[in-house]
């Protein structure tokens, strides 16, 4: 049970986003620019590193819906995606991608933990500053988006099917879009 | 140095923000809404939640904004939140806020180390769910916050009038205008 007053037929996220639209608001339109914005790393990868940082963090929500974000955007390789989650050095993605995750990782632990090799490995893997500095922020904004959600103890069905389906939708429409079902129509336009 | 080329002159976050505006701005619009917005928690209660998570993550640019926006909300009271980041349950502080502490210690920790037992004794202390709800995300989204920081290795210089001046900027006029200009800029002006 969550350990506020959250509405019930919403999981996740969506249920802390619904409580408090004014807050959502800004968190949508943050994951909105990190993961679906212009960009030269693809939505695929940005999720991965979203669902890489969520599943570092053992939020089961955010790294399933992530997870199911991550493979609409990558014809539906769910098999890449848990690849990444386990064992992300010897996954099928670019040594570029890999060098991200690492610094990922790093943020995850902690800002102090990135090391200048790390940045230096990425860049030497063809990074650039802006594709650095957003694989740090999705980092970090995932530490708080997997605080957010385990933090209020939101409910989380293991309902692999609903997160799928979810997934589609969201690489589909983006997270603005979609939050507009949950949200007041004045604070999701 | 920084891990990317940053904007020279500008500390901390306010680098970061200039690098990149497009996710500065629902940055800068969580923290407004979350630190400066109409709450039942004063100002002051919730810049000394912001700067005692950002002193756990041992960030020293956050900390020490934050501890001047909360020293300024406060009648320039710098011991107490000194008080507050060193020992917060011996500090000058409503019992209601140390238990919001409580929850935000363990939130920066991950958020599956929130306690029933907490939020138990918070809402005893007089707590609304919506206080909860906010401490929870100041807590996550400076996980964020210090995360980007340090994470990118941001300059971050030991000068404490230039926080003092920050501080009063925050409390004065919130956070969805820069609390500090680059030198080259107030040069041409």
């Amino acid at each position: 049970m969550p350990h506020i007053q959250l509405p019930e037929e919403l999981p996740g996220i969506r249920a802390a986003m619904a409580f408090r639209p004014e807050t959502a608001k800004p968190l949508n339109e943050l994951v909105e620019v990190l993961l679906r914005g212009p960009n030269s790393l693809s939505p695929g990868e940005r999720e991965l590193i979203a669902t890489y940082v969520s599943s570092e963090n053992d939020c089961y929500y955010c790294q399933t819906i992530h997870g199911a974000i991550a493979a609409a955007s990558l014809n539906d390789d769910e098999t890449l995606v848990k690849k990444v989650k386990h064992d992300f050095q010897n996954a099928a993605i670019s040594d570029k991608l890999k060098a991200l995750l690492v610094i990922a990782g790093q943020v995850q632990k902690g800002g102090k933990h990135v090391t200048a090799e790390a940045v230096t490995h990425a860049r030497h893997l063809g990074a650039t500053d802006l594709e650095i500095h957003d694989t740090v922020l999705i980092a970090a904004a995932f530490c708080m988006f997997n605080r957010y959600v385990d933090g209020l103890d939101t409910t989380q069905p293991r309902d692999e099917a609903m997160y799928r389906e979810r997934g589609k939708r969201v690489a589909r429409d983006g997270y603005v879009a979609v939050s507009k079902e949950y949200l007041p129509a004045e604070v999701s336009s | 140095m920084p891990h990317i080329s940053l904007p020279e002159g500008l500390p901390g976050i306010s680098s970061g923000f200039a690098f990149r505006p497009e996710t500065a701005k629902p940055m800068r619009e969580l923290a407004h809404i979350l630190l400066h917005g109409p709450s039942t928690l004063t100002p002051a209660e919730r810049e000394l939640i912001a700067t005692y998570v950002s002193s756990q993550n041992d960030c020293y640019f956050c900390q020490t904004s934050h501890g001047a926006a909360a020293a300024a909300h406060l009648g320039d009271d710098s011991t107490l939140v000194e008080e507050v980041k060193q020992d917060f349950l011996h500090a000058n502080i409503s019992e209601k806020l140390k238990a919001l502490l409580v929850i935000a210690g363990q939130v920066q920790q991950g958020g599956k180390n929130v306690l029933p037992h907490s939020i138990g004794k918070a809402r005893r202390e007089g707590a609304t769910d919506l206080e909860i709800h906010d401490t929870v995300l100041i807590a996550a989204a400076f996980s964020m916050y210090n995360r980007y920081v340090d994470g990118l290795a941001t300059w971050q210089p030991r000068d404490q009038a230039m926080y003092s001046s920050m501080g009063q900027h925050l409390a004065t006029h919130g956070y969805l205008t820069p609390s500090v200009k680059a030198p080259t800029l107030e040069v041409t002006k």
